[in-house]
């Protein structure tokens, strides 16, 4: 095992870096422009708008960018935005605490509510239980995220009034009262989020453990006596377990992605909300650096996807 | 299909006993109409697909008549959805639009599923193409899609329409962008689970009798990993035709007069409390699609599968 | 999850707006300072704080690096310009300068090349230093080097030096005669930076500046806490020139989400004392402002409009390099009376009605100059191309020898009538496209529609760009400059056709070539006389509409249509300046 983790750090080096190549060469390539930002507006003239080209460095041939990228950033430096003039770290720094407190969130209470709701699915399928689960589940894939966030806004933020549906990032948690408010700021936005991880991650535990239930191991283990409870949670569980693993790891990556319709809807200043906005100023450095650490993400929580397997089923083994 | 319906109904007792010797897929179909959700889904979703096909023959009302003077108008005989803020017929739209958002749903996620599928069962049978098919699923999930978009759009929407017409160029590339972008998730499960599956002694045993790699993928393992693969399947059918209407947004979609299911729920958004049937009814549609497939997904699983009598 | 990674598309959509902000208009007659008479006398951070939503966020807080009006807006309630727009499009003496000059007062030379400001006297910084006239010098330095690169340079042309006569009197020369005199110094174009702070900042080195996050200014609020891209909190300036200004405590500039919702913050829950550009189908505006007890909808008209452009040239992608190049012709735009039978196929009433409200967000027009209202053309509305006539469309393409098919397309000689029509991703646009596409096609016209996204589509890199005009018509919004001819010479004269050799910088998309309006542009170039100079503009403006060059749709509310709220006093919105031009002014 050891040895094979060994190897897979080893192969993820020049895999990022081949990675970093071709983000880099879809963003070089791709027509976005920081300048689009001024339209058609007559008092940015050509010349002007050549200038602003050649002071942000995009007059240099791509690959040349590319390379001064790259090695500034294994300095660690991530280079400073065009729009903002303000360093990219930084930037990310402020919006990071954001998703966690949102997406992030959401994303834990995705999975810690989507086990349970599938698991009772399964064992109780075609229950009442179930058809509404199943219904529910439905709903939110029926519709986009932006619409469910919507429903919410008009119903708890504009005739109910119970919380505000737009994003304080300014907040400073200092007592009760203000704590309380960072709740109910972001009781929304969890909910669209939340609801939806919920859904995803019940379908799959859901079917998963319809697999295993009639299996002749779970027959014999019922047959030994053991508790229903134990047959499921030991037995059924851990071997419904890998989809849920493979999914939690795709997951991970992309709490740090953000979740760019959420943010959007409520307001919340998250790296998804920078990363669009970014992408439609056509802000180079930003969206080279925040697809990057998505990269090295994506690499390193399927590594742990892959240990996990091991660990679920002891069968699994890497050669 | 009506008739065989029709025959194995009017003899329900007498069939088991009559029934020549079954093949796995007359054994398959003959389990999956035993499943009423799955038939109740097959139904509905084959009535929608029919619907959209030959209603708009059928329902003379033009989809792009403008008529301020019923602008906004909530469902009636006339107009049974409703009309819109320029006074189109909603019903007329939807029927028009469900065509291409059916077609594209089930295409592009055939695409994707066939696809991971594939990567996935090479990956997790061969272990030497593991690492590169993975890693080529780890740069896949990191690559910047707007953008990607934007390139794809740049480069291929041309020669496309110049190749196949507005329509059907369009069409491809829809499907093929879904399809491409969407298969990484089922890739790394499906690997999984052929990870686990070929370690077991079923697998030992056939591979022990001498039966190629091929046909131990195939015939032993694959038909086991088929449960995720559903499920994948069934929620991103909703996913890809609310992804078309997005595309369109990229300018990579259809032209913004298609009313796709997915179009008439965005641009219904701002409307939803002066005219809530506008956003009620493609958004009830496509659920109904998406339950319906959920549903077959369901009866189709525990027909194949051989311990389910 | 992945849904939700794919959506960016979505989110994109909600940034399409163009807009631009205000622009400005050689002001004829300077108002007096009317600084402080506006609302009665208030206290001094009596209020709490002022709550303002942008749905784009600010990024940056210096207007010479700004790349949109929210960075222009968020900077306005630090930093000054000498002067401000009003709403007629006259300078205002609210800012830097203690009066307006004038060839009478003899602040302007007679020649017009030179203007001298006399400077409020006692002005302090935010923090606590003295402001000179050094410090408008140490601006123009700033702004007007090449080497910085700002986004606010276009001010600058034909500035040839801005001098300290003494510590209050700035001189401004021209290096010719000026008929637009007050276009360095006045509105949002040219706020004056505090020489001390970025005196390390020039040139080159403007590009990487940390004074752009935190400007220190003479304005009434100063920057508290700024997160780009999100959000800026304000102090009051203790040192702001007016003792009893500004009334709020705090204000906070949030920015980013969507319109509609931004609408309901200030309409439905009062979240929000003012919110900007609130860009929502009339249908839902309207009774949402109707219906509210808590805010009201602003409602000026400057010159933004919106139009569509017909291509001049070919934009067949068989032609390779030559595809959309100025010497190309295209095949049946060339020919005037298709022009004129789609300028009387276009029903922009029933656009105005259905879509702006009929006021609310927008009027019918058929002028591309709207503004100032001196400079808008009563020619127009009495000619055949700007009354929607199908049957004299019809009539039109009859008589050229345009005939129907079997398909109902109109054809001549193997030319068909397919039109590629395209604009932005935006609700109100597609819906345009809807209506207009219908009744071209009663006459004759097959239409394909196109919708590309606003970052696309406003920039010279992209083939779906406005700048490409790859298509045969498109429609988006611009809007005027101080002078009205910058604006008509970028938009429509020979010289300013864009294509490869210019790289699609320049601004006149239609490749449109008329000799005898580059005449007038020429002459509005050196025309001192004001009344001379409004009959060329207007004479410009018919052209264009004569020669369907343009069909223009919509005088659009200007800046935008923006929601108060009602407990607000003071805001009194100028088409062409800041929103936030008089915000020292505001109060509750």
């Amino acid at each position: 095992m050891g040895r094979y983790i060994a190897r897979r750090l080893l192969i993820a080096i020049p895999t990022l870096i081949v990675i970093s190549f071709v983000i880099y060469a879809i963003l070089a390539l791709a027509p976005i422009d920081p300048l689009s930002q001024f339209g058609a507006d007559p008092r940015v003239p050509a010349e002007v708008r050549e200038r602003i080209r050649e002071s942000l460095g995009l007059n240099q041939p791509w690959p040349i960018r590319y390379v001064k990228w790259v090695t500034s950033m294994f300095r660690g430096d991530f280079g400073v935005s065009f729009m903002s003039h303000s360093s990219v770290g930084d930037l990310i720094a402020q919006r990071l605490p954001n998703t966690l407190a949102v997406v992030g969130v959401a994303y834990v209470l995705g999975v810690a509510m989507g086990i349970p709701v599938g698991m009772i699915s399964a064992i109780k399928r075609y229950s009442i239980f179930d058809h509404v689960a199943t219904t529910v589940a439905f709903m939110g894939f029926s519709v986009p995220t932006f619409f469910t966030g919507l429903v919410l806004i008009i119903i708890f933020g504009i005739n109910l009034r119970w919380f505000p549906f737009i994003y304080s990032s300014t907040l400073q948690i200092k007592d009760l009262d203000t704590f309380w408010l960072q709740i109910r700021q972001s009781i929304m936005p969890i909910t669209v989020l939340a609801l939806f991880n919920v859904a995803t991650i019940a379908r799959y535990v859901r079917s998963e453990m319809l697999e295993h239930l009639p299996l002749d191991y779970v027959r014999t283990a019922r047959s030994k006596g053991l508790v229903e409870r134990l047959v499921v949670l030991r037995h059924v569980l851990r071997n419904s377990l890998i989809p849920v693993v493979t999914l939690v790891a795709l997951g991970v990556p992309t709490v740090f992605g953000g979740a760019i319709v959420t943010e959007q809807i409520f307001r919340v200043p998250g790296i998804g909300e920078l990363l669009v906005t970014s992408i439609s100023n056509g802000d180079i450095p930003v969206v080279a650096t925040v697809v990057f650490i998505f990269a090295v993400l994506v690499v390193t929580f399927n590594l742990f996807a892959d240990l996990l397997y091991a660990v679920l089923d002891p069968r699994i083994r890497y050669a | 299909m009506a008739t065989t319906q029709a025959r194995f109904t009017t003899a329900p007792v007498k069939a088991d006993m009559l029934r020549p010797p079954r093949s796995l897929w007359t054994d398959a179909w003959y389990q999956f109409r035993r499943h009423k959700l799955a038939m109740a889904g097959l139904g509905v979703l084959s009535f929608l697909i029919l619907a959209t096909l030959i209603g708009p023959y059928l329902w003379q009302v033009r989809m792009d008549a403008l008529d301020y003077s019923i602008a906004l108008e909530g469902p009636s005989p006339d107009h049974p959805f409703g009309t819109d803020n320029l006074g189109r017929d909603l019903f007329a739209r939807a029927l028009w639009g469900g065509r291409v958002s059916i077609a594209v749903g089930l295409s592009a996620v055939l695409i994707a599923i066939t696809l991971g599928t594939l990567i996935g069962a090479l990956a997790g049978y061969f272990n030497r193409l593991d690492n590169p098919l993975m890693r080529l699923t780890d740069l896949f999930l990191s690559l910047p899609i707007l953008p990607l978009l934007l390139i794809v759009i740049y480069l291929f929407r041309d020669p496309l329409r110049a190749a196949f017409g507005p329509e059907v160029g369009i069409f491809i590339m829809i499907v093929t962008v879904i399809g491409v972008l969407e298969w990484m998730p089922v890739a790394r499960l499906v690997r999984a689970q052929f990870l686990s599956l070929k370690q077991k002694e079923f697998v030992e045993a056939a591979r022990a009798i001498g039966d190629p790699d091929f046909a131990i993928i195939w015939r032993h393992i694959l038909p086991n990993t088929l449960s995720p693969v559903l499920v994948a399947a069934t929620i991103g059918v909703g996913g890809a035709i609310l992804t078309e209407s997005t595309l369109s947004f990229l300018g990579l979609g259809f032209p913004p007069d298609v009313p796709t299911w997915g179009r008439l729920l965005y641009d219904a958004q701002n409307f939803i409390e002066i005219a809530t049937y506008w956003v009620f009814f493609p958004g009830f549609l496509i659920f109904l699609t998406v339950l319906s497939i959920n549903y077959i997904g369901d009866g189709l699983r525990d027909a194949l599968d051989p311990r389910k009598t | 999850m992945e849904s939700s990674y794919l959506h960016r598309g979505f989110a994109l959509a909600v940034t399409a707006t163009i807009a631009l902000a205000a622009c400005t208009q050689p002001g004829t007659s300077p108002s007096a300072a009317p600084s402080g008479s506006a609302a009665p006398v208030a206290q001094r951070g009596a209020g709490g704080e002022l709550k303002i939503l942008y749905w784009q966020a600010p990024t940056i807080l210096n207007p010479h690096q700004a790349t949109g009006t929210k960075d222009n807006d968020a900077s306005r309630l630090v930093l000054e310009p000498l002067a401000s727009w009003d709403k007629n499009g006259a300078p205002l003496a609210n800012g830097l300068a203690s009066e307006i000059p004038t060839v009478a007062n003899g602040g302007v030379a007679k020649d017009f090349t030179s203007v001298t400001w006399k400077l409020r006297t006692g002005v302090k910084w935010s923090d606590g230093t003295p402001f000179t006239a050094d410090d408008v010098v140490a601006s123009y330095t700033y702004q007007c080097d090449e080497a910085a690169a700002t986004s606010t340079f276009d001010v600058c042309t034909g500035v040839k030096s801005v001098t300290a006569k003494d510590p209050n009197t700035a001189v401004v020369t021209y290096s010719a005669s000026q008929p637009f005199y007050y276009q360095w110094g006045v509105g949002f174009n040219s706020p004056i930076l505090q020489k001390a702070q970025y005196a390390n900042c020039l040139g080159a080195k403007a590009k990487d500046c940390p004074a752009d996050l935190k400007p220190i200014g003479t304005g009434p609020y100063k920057v508290n806490t700024f997160k780009p891209g999100d959000t800026v909190l304000y102090d009051l300036n203790e040192n702001f020139r007016d003792p009893n200004k500004p009334f709020f405590k705090t204000v906070t500039f949030k920015g980013g989400g969507d319109a509609a919702s931004a609408a309901r913050a200030v309409f439905q829950t009062g979240d929000i004392d003012y919110g900007w550009n609130l860009q929502v189908e009339a249908s839902v505006l309207k009774p949402m402002a109707a219906n509210s007890t808590l805010a009201r909808l602003l409602t000026a008209y400057g010159s933004s409009v919106e139009r569509l452009l017909v291509n001049f040239s070919n934009p067949d992608p068989s032609l390779g390099d030559k595809r959309g190049e100025p010497d190309t012709k295209h095949p049946f735009f060339s020919d005037i009376h298709v022009r004129r039978a789609l300028a009387m196929a276009t029903n922009r009433s029933a656009v105005a009605a259905q879509l702006y409200g009929d006021g609310l967000a927008g009027k019918a027009t058929c002028n591309l100059l709207t503004a100032p209202e001196p400079m808008n053309s009563k020619n127009t509305d009495s000619l055949d191309v700007c009354k929607f006539d199908l049957n004299a469309a019809n009539k039109e393409l009859d008589d050229a020898g345009w005939a129907k098919g079997s398909d109902g397309i109109r054809a001549k000689g193997g030319v068909k009538l397919k039109i590629v029509y395209q604009t932005t991703v935006n609700s109100v646009r597609q819906s345009t496209q809807a209506i207009l596409k219908a009744d071209w096609e009663k006459v004759g016209f097959s239409v394909e529609l196109k919708s590309v996204p606003a970052a696309t589509f406003f920039t010279n890199t992209s083939p779906d760009g406005a700048n490409h005009f790859w298509a045969d018509v498109e429609m988006f919004t611009n809007s005027g400059d101080p002078d009205p001819t910058s604006y008509l010479s970028s938009t429509a004269s020979c010289k300013q056709a864009t294509g490869k050799a210019n790289n699609w910088n320049f601004g006149n998309y239609m490749r449109y070539c008329n000799a005898d309006y580059d005449k007038i542009i020429d002459q509005l170039r050196t025309e001192t006389d004001t009344a001379k100079r409004n009959q060329l503009a207007i004479q410009a403006n018919d052209i264009l509409t004569k020669d369907v060059a343009v069909i223009p749709l919509i005088t659009r509310v200007a800046p935008t249509p923006d929601g108060v709220s009602k407990a607000l006093k003071g805001v009194d919105p100028s088409p062409w300046d800041s929103a936030m031009y008089n915000i020292a002014d505001w109060s509750k």
